[in-house]
């Protein structure tokens, strides 16, 4: 459009020309919104309707039955009284703060060892990542298996060393670290990422750290972490991600109908909390108002990591 | 030049060790390699352990499943013929590839065109529109979650499958942007040259960039199998009849009778949950190159 003024307004050939180009651009632009649009349908009614509607509901008390009644800031007042929000809170952030580090550290150390491991990676990297094939729901049954207090597995390999294990799913001050154990076994597509950023490092790096003499510690502080502090950030923040989302392997092991003897006030994370409220008791507006909650307090979250990463991620090519 | 460098310094190395690797210094056997070999096997017993004793417990009487041996001391096939008749096991798995195919599928050709769209054509808004699509990754489940419940309930479709895999017709944010950077890898002169020769959009889409970015679709296909299959949340929400359930949903509820609900079977519940997740087991045999590849992606992209 601009070209058109440049040349002289008026003069036929250009004209068309621009015509022409308006009506291509108008053509791609068409079959561009043809191409998106099952996404922008799909936008629509299951994202945006949603996320207004639930701010809505959130706003009322409704039991899906009777339609809703709106009761203004209640059910928001309602989050600060409740002593099992603050439970849930509690437990879910313990969860997080104490596995994503944890998380990150095994893979980390994964990583490193099969980077060494040669020909044999390949085995080594089906081992590792196996058990992220097993269904969340199998992963809470083997956790109340292996981790049972008195014929579980691990006690039996603790009992080896002497050691007498505690009752990891019934004592309510071992069930989060049993669930953080548990959840450890399923780390192998971090190992994969951090793996394949760890071949990416370039080989000159550890060459001319050796002719200074670096170590092996020295050269994976100084060299190896930083150069795949990107892919570490990505797992850490994923991870923080789901770690305030941990729903399933909890839920499985700790809740369900006819479970009512073990003490799983341990286990009760926000969003199983969440889940609870809004489709075993039916209420869908206090269950949206903590379903705001924690889209801000994950939102405030990922912020600060992502503004403290600034100090600390390199990604190649970056000017510092 | 990178070879070069590398080859100067490991000349001027004290110690020249590994790449190249010298042929006699192969076998060598240094206390940093015991370590790292020890490391290796002693991690790979902790992540394949379970997968045993799950597998021997399956083949263990009633009174014998926890008994810890690696060998089942009274080897039994009798839960793998009990299981069929404790609950409707073929029923759910049905159910479930059902589910589970239905949402690969789709996912995979929806998110595809959209993809497409946002990698092939320029136009105006273009960048604003693939933020929003970015950002719904952020954004928590749980949010969403009880609407669309709602929605689902009004149509009258909670207790079908419908639920569990029917807004994968309309593309998921993860796929779009994987999908999209492999769009964005292929040269734009093929798609240039085919337009001359008369392809219309649709034929330079389905003939030139599907076939194309195979990989890609099948890293889609997979990843969508292995997240529809194992699925608890949702099955939870929308299903209600036993008859309905996939099997996850059946194993919980197995786990809720069996397991603590005062009948004492694990057996059962040890035999199901092996059923569950050997699907799994040979999908990523199946596709363990594509399972690799893509996850690597996603890390050193995102």
């Amino acid at each position: 459009m601009a070209r058109t003024q440049v040349h002289a307004p008026g003069s036929l050939g250009d004209d068309r020309a621009a015509r022409a180009r308006r009506i291509g651009r108008r053509r791609e632009t068409r079959a561009a919104l043809l191409f998106i649009s099952p996404w922008i349908i799909g936008f629509l009614i299951f994202t945006a309707w949603p996320i207004i509607y639930s701010g809505y509901l959130s706003l009322t008390d409704y039991d899906v039955i009777n339609s809703p009644n709106f009761v203004g800031l209640e059910n928001y007042e309602e989050l600060f009284r409740d002593p099992k929000i603050a439970t849930a809170l509690w437990n879910t952030f313990i969860f997080t703060v104490i596995q994503v580090p944890l998380y990150v550290i095994v893979s980390l150390a994964l990583a490193l060892l099969l980077d060494k491991a040669g020909r044999a990676s390949g085995f080594f990297r089906t081992a590792f990542f196996l058990p992220k094939m097993t269904p969340p729901v199998a992963v809470g049954i083997l956790l109340l298996l292996l981790f049972n207090g008195q014929d579980g597995l691990i006690n039996g390999v603790l009992g080896w060393f002497g050691i007498d294990g505690p009752a990891w799913t019934t004592d309510p001050d071992w069930v989060k670290p049993g669930l953080i154990l548990m959840s450890l076994w399923s780390v192998g597509s971090s190992v994969i990422i951090l793996l394949a950023a760890l071949r990416n490092v370039p080989q000159e790096l550890y060459d001319s750290a050796r002719v200074d003499g670096a170590n092996w510690w020295q050269q994976t502080r100084k060299i190896t972490v930083p150069m795949i502090s990107g892919a570490l950030f990505f797992i850490f923040i994923v991870n923080t991600i789901a770690g305030f989302q941990t729903f399933t392997e909890a839920y499985t092991a700790f809740f369900g109908s006819g479970n009512t003897t073990y003490s799983n006030d341990a286990a009760l994370f926000y969003v199983i909390y969440l889940f609870r409220q809004a489709f075993e008791f039916l209420e869908m507006g206090y269950a949206s108002a903590m379903a705001w909650l924690l889209f801000v307090i994950i939102m405030i979250f990922t912020a600060i990591q992502i503004r403290v990463s600034r100090r600390f991620v390199y990604y190649e090519g970056e000017q510092r | 030049m990178t070879t070069q460098t590398r080859l100067d310094s490991e000349a001027a190395a004290p110690e020249p060790e590994k790449r190249p690797r010298p042929a006699r210094r192969r076998r060598r056997i240094t206390p940093a390699k015991v370590l790292i070999w020890t490391g290796l096997i002693l991690a790979t017993l902790v992540f394949i352990y379970p997968f045993i004793w799950l597998l021997s417990a399956s083949f263990k009487p009633r009174g014998e499943v926890f008994d810890n041996k690696i060998i089942p001391e009274t080897f039994t096939f009798e839960n793998y013929l009990n299981v069929w008749d404790e609950a409707p096991m073929a029923l759910w798995l049905w159910n479930t590839v059902l589910v589970t195919v239905l949402a690969a599928v789709t996912v995979t050709v929806s998110s595809a065109m959209v993809a497409w769209g946002f990698s092939y054509f320029r136009f105006r808004g273009r960048n604003f529109l693939f933020g929003i699509v970015l950002a719904t990754m952020m954004l928590p489940g749980a949010v969403t979650m009880i609407p669309q419940f709602l929605i689902w309930n009004s149509l009258g479709m909670v207790d079908t499958l419908t639920p569990l895999w029917a807004q994968n017709l309309f593309g998921s944010a993860f796929y779009i942007f994987l999908l999209r950077q492999f769009f964005l890898g292929l040269p734009r002169e093929l798609f240039e040259a085919a337009k001359i020769d008369g392809a219309n959009n649709w034929k330079i889409f389905t003939r030139i960039a599907m076939p194309l970015c195979k990989p890609a679709l099948i890293i889609t296909l997979i990843f969508e199998f292995q997240a529809a299959w194992t699925d608890l949340m949702r099955p939870l929400i929308y299903l209600r009849d036993s008859d309905n359930f996939t099997v996850p949903r059946g194993l919980k509820a197995l786990l809720d009778q069996y397991g603590f609900g005062g009948e004492w079977h694990w057996e059962i519940v040890v035999t199901a949950s092996v059923i569950t997740t050997i699907p799994m087991i040979i999908l990523f045999f199946l596709g363990q190159r594509h399972f690799v590849q893509g996850i690597a992606t996603t890390g050193t992209k995102g």
